[in-house]
């Protein structure tokens, strides 16, 4: 059993972090992972970063920023990860935009993966049916798990297609937005979240956009088996201080 | 061949819808309603109406006899420059606020590089009372100060792009986040034959106005609806995809596209997408880009605001790979002495963007005989400052 399966059949409430490879320094990659699971995280999402991230707020934007002029590519990210497996246990995915996956080469880039001991991958613009029809082959030979959207305007016919597609979880937006924004729990939301439920879908679900606090995780694990933070952690890490400001941020989700 | 769009969404290998989950319902609904929409008499009829009376059109196809004398072939020039707010932009815009109202959306945003789309938005927004909000590069803002001063005028709300270089690319991509923030009410008018499908045949189908003009026109005025060639400056290829059109079946007209070259293709300042690029995704389809071997986007150089584009649309990426569309460049320096050519032997002050395309005329071979059409996508108001100070005027 892969580890992503292993971690939802064993926990709830799991916390997931995604932070961008090369921030807020070059090397820090592996370093954050391993305070992550020092620190309590269940789930990593390590972002590659991309030139044109349409679907990224303002911090995750400047974070690949950052990285890019720092010198992160694809294949450097790699051999940082070589030898990841050796220090972090928990379940990791990668997640970035389309581009630069083709241009590694989507076998490749799913061999790479498979070797540093990566799980899985969060593509937002690689198309389902591109996915389907062309590269789910190389992800399931290199044992790998493909994280689909879902956002409140998903139909439900495309919700159980992509429910038919996951083998991992499904990554539920709690709105139609970039990311790095508030979470409203409003009675639409909510509405969505149940809608989510009654569907019994054979995947569990992580809800990520807009989760930024204790509060908002919590409330966020009433509808779904955890939640995923991305830009309130970004934005919390210091260049100077990577460990200590990683470590003061996870403290603040142990209650 | 087949070089229109399948019904997969592609051209050839390119094309296709890259999009977040997110943009997946706007997009869907434009893809299952475009063509019912467009193909609609009473569409057709409106869109046609707009056209004559407001653009202005049929634009004229005028044989430019100083020009052909020095270059010793036929050369046509067709006049986007004399549409209303002076480019094609406005073919474009026209129809997709059509769309836009049949779709029932209340609120448009666009992208802009020189101005010339935003301001072409900004009117069609004014002309039916809807939201316009349009997104435009930080540094574009200050270079195209007259431009952001008539879509303010028309009552759009300029948005500045920050992130990334702060020009074309980026405005682009951050008209995708307000699209992807605002699913419900808001329509997109992209600009060019970029963005995923259904964007790049629709923008063409509307663009494509300008070559079926130009069809009946060459009939009346030398017997043959054929030339020999057909040129246009491409950016991300709106007018091109225009201009081409209806000559894509007729084997024997060659077409050419010209891009810009800025200060050199291998000078490190350039937007010669072809010679430069790569295939990749940007912007939401398949294409060809200029990207770093990482696949990231490199920050294209033009004189030119409107070519200053690190992409190009599917539809011509299909036809430069078929080789049915021969895709060459020339330097800032050649459009802006072609600019000042067309000026001085015709009277006619060109934008910076169409300029490109007679450039290439200096380097084509000519017998006499030839009938050549270019399109002349825009005026040079717009870009007075760059030749007064260039020529020191």
């Amino acid at each position: 059993m892969n580890r992503i399966n292993k971690l939802f059949q064993e926990k709830k409430n799991i916390l997931s972090i995604y932070y961008t490879a090369g921030y807020p320094n070059l090397g820090d990659t592996v370093a954050i992972a391993e305070e992550l699971e020092r620190s309590g995280a269940d789930l990593l999402e390590i972002g590659f970063p991309y030139s044109d991230p349409v679907a990224d707020g303002p911090i995750i934007q400047a974070s690949s920023k950052t990285a890019l002029d720092g010198g992160m590519t694809l294949k450097l990210l790699f051999e940082q990860l070589k030898d990841l497996r050796k220090t972090v246990s928990i379940p990791v995915l990668l997640m970035g935009y389309v581009n630069p996956m083709l241009q590694y080469g989507v076998e490749n880039f799913c061999k790479s993966c498979a070797e540093v001991g990566v799980d899985g991958c969060i593509v937002p613009d690689l198309p389902m049916i591109e996915y389907e029809e062309l590269y789910s082959g190389a992800f399931k030979e290199n044992g790998l798990t493909n994280i689909f959207l879902v956002t409140p305007q998903t139909s439900p016919e495309r919700i159980r297609k992509i429910d038919g597609l996951s083998n991992g979880f499904i990554y539920l937006l709690s709105s139609s937005a970039t990311t790095g924004q508030n979470l409203q729990v409003s009675e639409g939301t909510e509405a969505y979240f149940s809608r989510i439920a009654d569907l019994k879908l054979n995947n569990p679900t992580m809800i990520g956009f807009g989760i930024s606090s204790k509060e908002t995780f919590d409330k966020a694990c009433q509808y779904a088996n955890g939640a995923i933070i991305g830009s309130a952690f970004v934005k919390n890490l210091k260049a100077d201080d990577v460990a200590g400001s990683v470590k003061d941020f996870m403290k603040t989700f142990k209650s | 061949m087949n070089y229109f769009v399948n019904e997969k969404g592609y051209f050839g290998d390119f094309g296709g819808a890259y999009i977040p989950e997110m943009l997946y319902p706007n997009v869907e609904e434009l893809r299952t309603n475009y063509l019912k929409i467009i193909e609609d008499e009473d569409f057709q009829k409106e869109f046609h109406q707009l056209l004559k009376d407001y653009v202005g059109r049929p634009s004229p196809l005028y044989l430019a006899k100083r020009l052909s004398q020095r270059y010793n072939a036929n050369i046509f020039l067709k006049r986007e420059d004399l549409n209303h707010t002076g480019a094609h932009k406005i073919n474009n815009t026209i129809g997709q606020i059509l769309l836009a109202e049949r779709l029932g959306k209340k609120r448009i945003i666009a992208e802009t590089g020189a101005g010339q789309h935003g301001v072409a938005t900004a009117t069609v927004c004014a002309l039916r009372g809807l939201e316009c909000v349009v997104y435009m590069g930080e540094i574009d803002i200050k270079r195209q100060a007259p431009n952001v001063a008539r879509m303010k005028m028309l009552g759009a709300k300029v948005v500045p792009a920050t992130s990334g270089s702060k020009t074309l690319k980026d405005a682009t991509n951050e008209a995708m986040r307000d699209w992807i923030n605002n699913p419900i009410d808001t329509h997109y008018i992209i600009g060019s034959v970029v963005g995923p499908h259904p964007y790049p045949d629709m923008v063409a189908l509307f663009q494509s106005i300008i070559s079926e003009e130009t069809k009946k026109q060459l009939i009346e005025q030398t017997g043959n609806d054929q030339p020999d060639y057909v040129l246009a400056c491409v950016g991300g290829g709106s007018n091109a995809m225009g201009m081409f059109y209806h000559f894509i079946n007729d084997e024997q007209v060659k077409l050419i596209a010209v891009e810009a070259a800025g200060k050199g293709v291998d000078s490190g300042h350039s937007a010669a997408t072809t010679s430069l690029g790569k295939e990749g995704v940007l912007h939401g389809s398949r294409s060809i880009l200029m990207q770093t071997e990482d696949g990231q986007v490199i920050e294209p150089y033009s004189v030119s605001a409107g070519l200053d584009y690190p992409g190009i649309g599917p539809q011509h990426a299909h036809l430069f790979k078929t080789l049915r569309g021969e895709y060459v460049s020339v330097t800032d320096d050649e459009s802006l002495q072609a600019g000042l050519l067309l000026t001085q032997l015709e009277g006619i002050i060109p934008a910076i963007e169409s300029a490109h395309a007679l450039a290439y005329l200096e380097k084509m071979k000519f017998t006499g005989k030839e009938n050549v059409v270019v399109c002349l996508s825009g005026r040079g108001d717009k870009d007075m400052d760059t030749y007064m100070k260039y020529f020191d005027l």
